[in-house]
C-alpha cells in the first residue's frame, strides 16, 4: 500500500531524515514512536508532501512520486496522492468558519465534486460513526478538543482514503479527552483500515498497532510486531526509550 | 442665520451634483482599488520572488508618494506622454491605484494571519491553492481585513476632496465655486461636513457590525 525508499529530508543543512525505507501493507496499522526530534512527525508529513522530502521515492497505491524531481512540476500528482491519503493533525485544523458537517463534506464537494445531498448523507453517516450525531451544525469553537479531533477524523474519512495518517492525534488534548479519540481510532483499526500513527501513547500503540517502528535521529532503529517489540526490544536505544516511558507512566 | 440657511438651500442642487462625484470617486476608488489590491496581494504571496518583488515596488511607490502628487502626475503629467484624461477618469484612476496599495497590504496581512494549519488541512484533502484560498483562507481573512479596509475607505472618502485640484466638480470643488461667488466662506465648512457625513454613515454601519454579540467572548 505504501512503499517508501531511501527517504531523506534536510532542513537548512540539518539532516532530519536519513534514508528511511518502510513498507506498509494493506490493512496494517503501523505505530511510529520515538523521542521528540527523532523525525517521526517529519516522516509522516513527508508521506503526503506537507513537507517536501529532499530525496527518495514514495509510492501510495498506484501513485508514485520521485522526490528528486521538483515538486511543483508534479503538483497534480501530489494532489492526487493526497486525495488517497487522509491526514489527521495534532491541532485538528478544522475550518473554524464551517460547521462540523460542512468541515466533513468540504472535501467530497469541492475536490471530488460529489453532489451536495449525497455528500451531506455521507457526512452525517461519518459524524454518527465518530459519535457526534446531533453535532452537525455546531461550529468547531463550540466543540471540545476531543470532539473537534473526531470531526477531523470524519473529515479525513469523507475522502474515502486508502490510508490515514495520524500525527500525534491526542497530544493537544486534555487527558480526560484522550480516551474518546483513541477509541475512535481503535474502531477504525478494527475495520482493517490502513493507518500510520505517530503517537506517544505507548499502551495504545501496543494494543492497536500491528507493527511498531522506533525512530531515533532520523533513522529507523528498530521495528517489529507491536507486542513483541514492547515486551522484548532488541536495540539498546529502544530499551532506553521504552524504559524512560515506563518510569514516567 | 436665515441668510445662511437660504444660501444652503439655494446651493443644494449644485452641492448634490458635487456629492454625486464624491460618491462616485469614493465607491469607484474603493471597488477598483480592492480589485487591484487583491491581485497585488496575491502577487506579494507568490512563491516567485520576482512577482512578489514587483508588487512590493508598486506598494512602496504608491504609499510613499503624496496622493496629491499622484493625481497631478496622472492629470497634468500624462498628457506630456500623449495620454490625455478627463478629470473624472484621471481622479478615479489615481484613487484606485492609491487605494490598491493600501488594500494590498491589508489583504496580505490578513491572509498571512491565517495559520499554516489551515492551508495544510485544505491541502490534506487534495484542494488546489485556488480552492484553498477561496474556500478556507479568504472567508477567514476577510473578517480580519474588514476593519482596516473600513479605515481606508473613510480616508478615501475624505481624500476625494483632493480631486478638486484637478478640476473634478466634486463636493469640495463646488463649495469653492460657491464661495468664490458669494464670499460666504462659512459655507465651506458646511460642505466639508458633507464629506464627513459619508464617512460617518460608514462608521455607524461598522459600529453596528462590531456590536455583534459574541465577538468578545470568542
Amino acid at each position: 500500500m505504501i512503499v517508501v525508499e531511501k527517504l531523506t529530508k534536510q532542513f537548512k543543512g540539518q539532516v532530519v531524515l536519513n534514508g528511511i525505507d518502510l513498507e506498509v501493507k494493506e490493512g496494517e496499522v503501523v505505530a511510529i514512536i520515538g523521542p521528540s526530534g527523532s523525525g517521526k512527525t517529519t516522516f509522516l508529513r513527508c508521506l503526503n508532501f506537507l513537507e517536501e522530502p529532499t530525496s527518495g521515492r514514495i509510492k501510495v497505491g498506484d501513485i508514485e512520486i520521485d522526490t528528486s524531481r521538483p515538486l511543483n512540476q508534479q503538483q497534480s500528482l501530489v494532489r492526487n496522492l493526497r486525495q488517497h491519503v487522509g491526514f489527521v493533525f495534532q491541532n485538528f485544523n478544522l475550518f473554524p468558519h464551517r460547521t462540523a458537517l460542512e468541515n466533513v463534506i468540504e472535501g467530497p464537494i469541492v475536490v471530488k465534486k460529489m453532489p451536495r445531498d449525497q455528500a451531506v448523507a455521507l457526512g452525517k453517516k461519518l459524524l454518527t460513526k465518530v459519535g457526534l450525531a446531533g453535532k452537525e451544525d455546531a461550529y468547531p469553537r463550540r466543540l471540545s478538543g476531543g470532539q473537534q479531533q473526531r470531526v477531523a477524523i470524519a473529515r479525513a474519512l469523507a475522502m474515502e482514503p486508502e490510508v490515514i495518517l495520524f500525527d500525534e492525534p491526542t497530544s493537544a488534548l486534555d487527558p480526560e479527552l484522550v480516551g474518546e479519540v483513541l477509541a475512535t481510532i481503535r474502531g477504525l483499526a478494527e475495520e482493517n483500515r490502513t493507518m500510520v500513527i505517530v503517537t506517544h501513547e505507548m499502551g495504545f500503540a501496543r494494543d492497536v498497532a500491528n507493527r511498531v517502528v522506533f525512530f531515533d535521529k532520523g533513522v529507523i532503529v528498530e521495528q517489529g510486531e507491536a507486542k513483541a517489540l514492547f515486551a522484548d526490544p532488541k536495540e539498546e536505544r529502544t530499551k532506553q526509550f521504552l524504559s524512560k516511558f515506563l518510569n514516567h507512566a | 442665520m436665515e441668510e445662511a440657511f437660504q444660501l444652503a438651500l439655494d446651493s443644494a442642487p449644485f452641492l448634490l451634483k458635487g456629492a454625486y462625484y464624491t460618491v462616485v470617486l469614493s465607491l469607484g476608488g474603493m471597488f477598483f482599488g480592492l480589485l487591484l489590491g487583491f491581485g497585488l496581494a496575491l502577487m506579494r504571496l507568490s512563491r516567485f520572488k520576482s512577482v512578489s518583488w514587483l508588487a512590493r515596488i508598486y506598494v512602496s511607490f504608491f504609499r510613499g508618494t503624496p496622493l496629491l502628487v499622484q493625481l497631478f502626475v496622472i492629470y497634468y503629467g500624462l498628457p506630456q506622454l500623449g495620454m490625455e484624461l478627463d478629470p473624472l477618469p484621471a481622479a478615479l484612476i489615481g484613487f484606485s491605484l492609491n487605494m490598491a496599495a493600501y488594500a494590498c497590504e491589508i489583504l496580505r496581512a490578513a491572509i498571512g494571519s491565517i495559520e499554516r494549519g489551515q492551508w495544510e488541512a485544505a491541502a490534506s484533502i487534495g484542494m488546489t491553492r485556488a480552492q484553498t484560498l477561496r474556500r478556507a483562507i479568504l472567508p477567514q481573512a476577510m473578517r480580519t481585513a474588514l476593519p482596516p479596509l473600513g479605515n481606508s475607505f473613510i480616508s478615501l472618502v475624505k481624500d476625494t476632496a483632493l480631486a478638486a485640484t484637478i478640476q473634478v466638480p466634486e463636493l469640495f470643488r463646488q463649495a469653492q465655486l460657491i464661495t468664490a461667488r458669494t464670499f460666504e466662506v462659512f459655507t465651506m465648512y458646511l460642505l466639508d461636513s458633507g464629506h464627513g457625513a459619508f464617512a460617518l454613515a460608514e462608521q455607524v454601519g461598522r459600529a453596528g457590525q462590531s456590536a455583534r454579540p459574541g465577538v468578545l467572548t470568542r
